[in-house]
C-alpha cells in the first residue's frame, strides 16, 4: 500500500510540475489593477508577450492597485503597472520603482440605473456626486464605492474632494456603500441596489455586455474622469527587490511601449464592443491628434513635468525623448556606451 | 445548462484547473503524511509529559481558518520575509506547502485516534516476538491503516475544498496557481458565470463522493 | 545446576498494588516449571517480567547468572499470552512473522513454519486467514508462532484456559515435546495440568512466591498454609 502512495505521489508530482510551467523560463511577476485583468487584456498582452520572447513567463497578479503597490514593495512582484499616479510618484519617490511609462488611457464614468432618479445625467462628475449625495441624504439613492484602496477608488476619493468632501466621513452615512472588492463585483452590488458608482470604461462595458447588469453611462467625459495606465518596474538596487526580474520587467515595458504593444491596447475590444477598452498613449502623442487630451493626461499624470523624473530613471535612456540638446548628446554618447541602438536624429527632432 | 456542456465537452479549460487542484492538493495531502503519520505513532504510543495538551492542541488546529495561515505563510514566504530566498510565493508549491501545514492536524488527530484504539495486546505481541520498536510501530500502523486512510482521504478533502490558503499564497495565476476554488471565487469577478458554475459542480461533485466514501469506511470498517 | 533464568527479589507496583513482592523464582534448562495460584496472585504479571514486557520496580532477572535488561530478555525469551491475538494475515504469515523479523533466512522460514504447524496438528492451515479460525485453532497457531522461534525460554499464560479437552491435548503435548534443551515456564489454574506437565511447581499467593516444589510433594506435603488451602480449593485472594 506504502508503494500505490508513493507511486501515485510521484506521479502526481510529476504531472503538476509540468503543468507549472517549468520554471527553466525565467518568471515575471506583474502586480497589476482589476480592472486591467477582468477585461481580459492581460491574457492577450501574456499571450503575444510571450510569443514574442518565449523565454519568458508571465504571471499577472490582480490586486486592487494598493495591494498591488504593496506587494511590488515588498519584493514579491517584480514590477507594476496600475492607475493611480499620486501613489505611483509615491512609489518612485521611496525608491521602490524606475522607468515609468504612461502606456494607456480611458475615461472613468459614473453609472447608475437607467431611470437615473437623482438625476445625474450628463452634469459634470463633481456636480453629479454632489447630486447624488444629495439624493442619498433623502434616502432615495445609494453610492456604491470600490473602497479597496484601488486606483479607482483614488480617483473616486479626489472627485468627492474637488467637491470638498472627505469620502471618510461620507462612509460613515448610510447612502455610502462599501463594496470592499474589485470592480466587476462592486458593479453588479451597485447593480443590485440600483445604485450609483464610479467605474473604468472597460470593465464597465465587459459586464453590460455579458448582460451582468442593467446599469447605463450617465456621466462619461471630462478631465476629471481621466484614467492614466502606468508601468513602473521594480528598483533592482532596492534591498528587497534583489531578486526581482528587472530584465523582464524591461522587457514588458519596452514590448508595451512598442508599435506592437501599443496595438494591443488599440485594438482590444474594438470588435466586441465597438471601441477599444484602453487607448494607446504613446500612440497618441506621437499622432499629436488631440492636444488638449495629451495636456490632460500630462496635467493628471506627470510629475514635475515629465512622466519619470531622471533620478527615477535607471538604464533606460532610450525610453525617454523630452530632452534639451545637451542632453540628446550625452543620451547618446551614453546609449552608444551601454551597446544600445542611438536613436536618430530625425526621430529626436520629431519628438 | 451551459456549465454542464462545458463539463461533457471536456473544456480544457476546466480540465487544467481541476488536475492542477487534484495535484497540488494531493501532493499537499502526501507531504503531510510524511510526518504527520510518525507524530501520530508518537503520539499513540509513547508516554510523556504533555502528551495531553498536545493532543488537544492538535485538535484544536483541525479548524483554523485557512485566511488566517494562508496569510502568516505570505509573510514567511515574501520575498522580503525570512524564506523569501526560496521565491515560493505565487507557485503551486507555496500552496502545496501551505495545505500540507493546513491538514497536519486532521491527519495526526484521527491517525492517533486510529492508532491508540489498535489492540494494544497486538503490540506486547510483535514484541515479545522480537520486533524492535520501529518494527512494533509499523505492525501498529499495519494494523490501523483503515483508520490512517480515512485520515488523509479527510485531509485532502480538505486541502482540495479550501480557499484562503490558495488564494493568499497562490493568486490565481491561470495555468500556474488557478485551482478549484480560487477559479471559482476570482473568477466570477470576470462574470463567466457558466465557468464558474461548472467548477462548482465539478468541486462539490469530488468533495460529495469522497465525504461518502468516508463514512462508508468509517461504518464498514475493514 | 545453575538456573538458566532466575528472578532475585522482583517487586512490582501498580497504582499502589504491590502485585509482586521480593518474588524469587529460578527455572532451569529441560524443565517446565508452573506457576500456579488464585486470580490476581501475580501470575500475568510475572510471566510478563521474565518476557521483558514489563519492567519491575526492583530487584532483577538474571540469565545464566547475569543480570539483564528487559531488551535483553526479548531476545531469550517469548511469551502466549492467554488471550488470542493474531496478526490479520495467514496463518503461514503469523508463525512466520517473529522468524522474518529474527533475520533468519528465506530459506529456512518455510520448513519452519510447516513444523512448527505439525506440533500443533495445524497441517495444511497455512493459508487459512488466522482471525477466521477457532479459539482453539487461534491458540494452536500462537503456540505454534512461540515454538517456531525457538528461544530458550518459552511463557505460556495459561496455555489451555477455555479450550476444550482436545484442544488442550494437543498443546500439552507440544509443550511436553519441546521441553527439550529449554526452560518452559506456564502459569494455569488446572492443577491436573500443573502435576501432569510440570517438573517443578511454584505457588504465588499475594505476590510472593509462598511454595517451590516438585509436584509430588507439592501435593502431599505443601510446606505454606496457603498452599495447603489452595489446594483444597479453599483460597481466596
Amino acid at each position: 500500500m506504502l508503494i500505490v502512495l508513493v507511486v501515485g505521489g510521484v506521479a502526481l508530482g510529476i504531472y503538476g510540475y509540468s503543468i507549472s510551467g517549468a520554471p527553466s523560463r525565467a518568471r515575471l511577476i506583474v502586480s497589476t489593477t482589476t480592472s486591467l485583468y477582468e477585461t481580459g487584456f492581460l491574457d492577450e498582452l501574456k499571450s503575444k508577450l510571450e510569443s514574442r520572447y518565449p523565454a519568458m513567463n508571465v504571471s499577472f497578479i490582480s490586486q486592487g492597485t494598493g495591494l498591488a503597490i504593496q506587494t511590488a514593495m515588498r519584493g514579491d512582484a517584480d514590477m507594476i503597472l496600475v492607475h493611480d499616479p499620486a501613489r505611483e510618484y509615491q512609489f518612485l519617490k521611496g525608491g521602490y520603482g524606475v522607468n515609468r511609462k504612461i502606456v494607456a488611457y480611458n475615461f472613468f464614468v459614473i453609472v447608475g440605473p437607467p431611470e437615473d432618479p437623482a438625476g445625474i445625467r450628463g452634469m459634470s462628475s463633481v456636480d453629479a456626486l454632489k447630486q447624488i449625495r444629495s439624493a442619498g441624504l433623502e434616502g432615495n439613492v445609494v453610492w456604491v464605492s470600490r473602497g479597496d484602496d484601488s486606483g479607482t477608488h483614488s480617483k473616486e476619493k479626489s472627485l468627492w474632494k474637488v467637491g470638498r468632501f472627505d469620502s471618510a466621513q461620507l462612509r460613515k452615512e448610510a447612502w455610502y456603500l462599501e463594496a470592499g472588492s474589485g470592480m466587476t463585483a462592486t458593479l453588479k452590488l451597485a447593480n443590485e441596489k440600483c445604485g450609483y458608482t464610479l467605474t473604468d470604461i472597460g470593465t464597465y462595458l465587459l459586464n453590460f455586455n455579458n448582460h451582468n447588469i442593467e446599469l447605463v453611462k450617465l456621466v462619461e467625459s471630462g478631465k476629471n474622469l481621466l484614467n492614466v495606465y502606468s508601468v513602473i518596474a521594480g528598483n533592482p538596487k532596492n534591498p528587497n527587490m534583489t531578486k526581482a526580474n528587472f530584465e523582464g520587467s524591461m522587457q514588458l515595458i519596452r514590448y508595451i511601449v512598442s508599435d506592437e504593444g501599443q496595438g494591443l491596447f488599440e485594438n482590444f475590444g474594438v470588435s466586441k464592443y465597438g471601441e477599444s477598452l484602453f487607448k494607446p498613449y504613446i500612440n497618441l502623442v506621437k499622432s499629436q491628434s488631440d492636444p488638449e487630451l495629451i495636456r490632460w493626461i500630462q496635467d493628471s499624470a506627470f510629475f514635475g513635468g515629465s512622466e519619470c523624473p531622471q533620478e527615477f530613471r535607471y538604464q533606460a535612456a532610450d525610453l525617454y525623448s523630452t530632452q534639451g540638446p545637451t542632453s540628446i548628446l550625452l543620451t547618446c554618447l551614453l546609449t552608444g556606451i551601454e551597446g544600445r541602438k542611438a536613436p536618430t536624429w530625425i526621430q529626436l527632432l520629431k519628438e | 445548462m451551459r456549465a454542464v456542456d462545458l463539463i461533457l465537452s471536456g473544456d480544457p479549460e476546466i480540465l487544467s484547473i481541476t488536475a492542477l487542484s487534484l495535484s497540488i492538493s494531493g501532493l499537499g495531502t502526501l507531504l503531510s503524511c510524511v510526518w504527520s503519520i510518525p507524530i501520530s505513532a508518537g503520539l499513540a504510543l509513547r508516554n510523556f509529559r504533555g502528551k495531553r495538551i498536545t493532543k488537544s492542541l492538535f485538535n484544536a488546529l483541525i479548524g483554523i481558518p485557512t485566511v488566517a495561515l494562508g496569510l502568516f505563510l505570505y509573510l514567511l514566504l515574501s520575498r522580503s520575509g525570512p524564506l523569501g530566498y526560496f521565491q515560493l510565493l505565487y507557485t503551486p508549491w507555496a500552496i502545496m506547502i501551505g495545505q500540507s501545514i493546513l491538514v497536519t492536524p486532521i491527519v495526526v488527530s484521527f491517525s492517533t485516534s486510529a492508532l491508540e484504539s489498535v489492540d494494544p495486546d497486538l503490540r506486547s505481541l510483535a514484541r515479545t516476538l522480537g520486533a524492535s520498536d520501529l518494527q512494533t510501530y509499523e505492525v501498529i500502523i499495519k494494523e490501523g491503516i483503515w483508520g490512517v486512510t480515512l485520515a488523509v482521504i479527510a485531509a485532502f478533502n480538505r486541502a482540495f475544498a479550501e480557499l484562503g490558503v490558495a488564494m493568499m499564497l497562490g493568486g490565481n495565476i491561470r495555468n500556474v496557481t488557478r485551482v478549484l476554488t480560487t477559479a471559482i471565487a476570482l473568477e466570477t469577478s470576470r462574470g463567466d458565470i457558466a465557468l464558474s458554475v461548472a467548477l462548482t459542480l465539478i468541486l462539490l461533485a469530488i468533495t460529495m463522493s469522497l465525504s461518502v466514501v468516508v463514512n462508508l469506511i468509517r461504518r464498514s470498517g475493514p | 545446576m545453575m538456573p538458566h533464568i532466575e528472578t532475585v527479589d522482583i517487586t512490582k507496583e501498580y497504582d499502589g498494588l504491590r502485585a509482586l513482592d521480593h518474588v524469587r523464582v529460578r527455572a532451569e534448562l529441560g524443565q517446565v516449571t508452573s506457576i500456579v495460584g488464585v486470580n490476581g496472585a501475580g501470575k500475568t504479571t510475572l510471566l510478563r517480567i521474565l518476557a521483558g514486557l514489563d519492567t519491575p520496580n526492583s530487584g532483577k532477572v538474571l540469565v545464566q547468572g547475569h543480570g539483564v535488561t528487559p531488551d535483553q530478555l526479548r531476545v531469550h525469551s517469548t511469551m502466549v499470552f492467554p488471550r488470542n491475538v493474531m496478526f490479520g494475515t495467514s496463518v503461514y504469515e503469523n508463525v512466520a512473522y517473529g522468524l522474518r523479523i529474527n533475520r533468519n533466512s528465506n530459506h529456512d522460514i518455510p520448513a519452519k513454519v510447516t513444523s512448527a504447524l505439525a506440533l500443533v496438528n495445524l497441517d495444511g492451515f497455512e493459508k487459512r486467514k488466522a482471525r477466521k479460525l477457532s479459539s482453539g485453532e487461534q491458540r494452536r497457531v500462537a503456540i505454534a508462532r512461540a515454538l517456531a522461534l525457538e528461544r530458550d525460554v518459552m511463557l505460556f499464560d495459561e496455555p489451555t484456559a477455555n479450550l476444550d479437552p482436545a484442544n488442550a491435548m494437543i498443546i500439552e503435548r507440544a509443550i511436553k515435546g519441546s521441553v527439550r534443551s529449554r526452560a518452559i515456564l506456564l502459569s494455569t489454574h488446572n492443577l491436573s495440568q500443573a502435576r501432569r506437565l510440570s517438573d517443578r511447581m511454584i505457588h504465588l499467593y499475594r505476590g510472593r512466591a509462598v511454595e517451590e516444589a516438585e509436584p509430588s510433594s507439592f501435593f502431599s506435603n505443601p510446606s505454606s498454609e496457603a498452599t495447603k488451602l489452595f489446594i483444597d480449593g479453599e483460597l481466596q485472594y
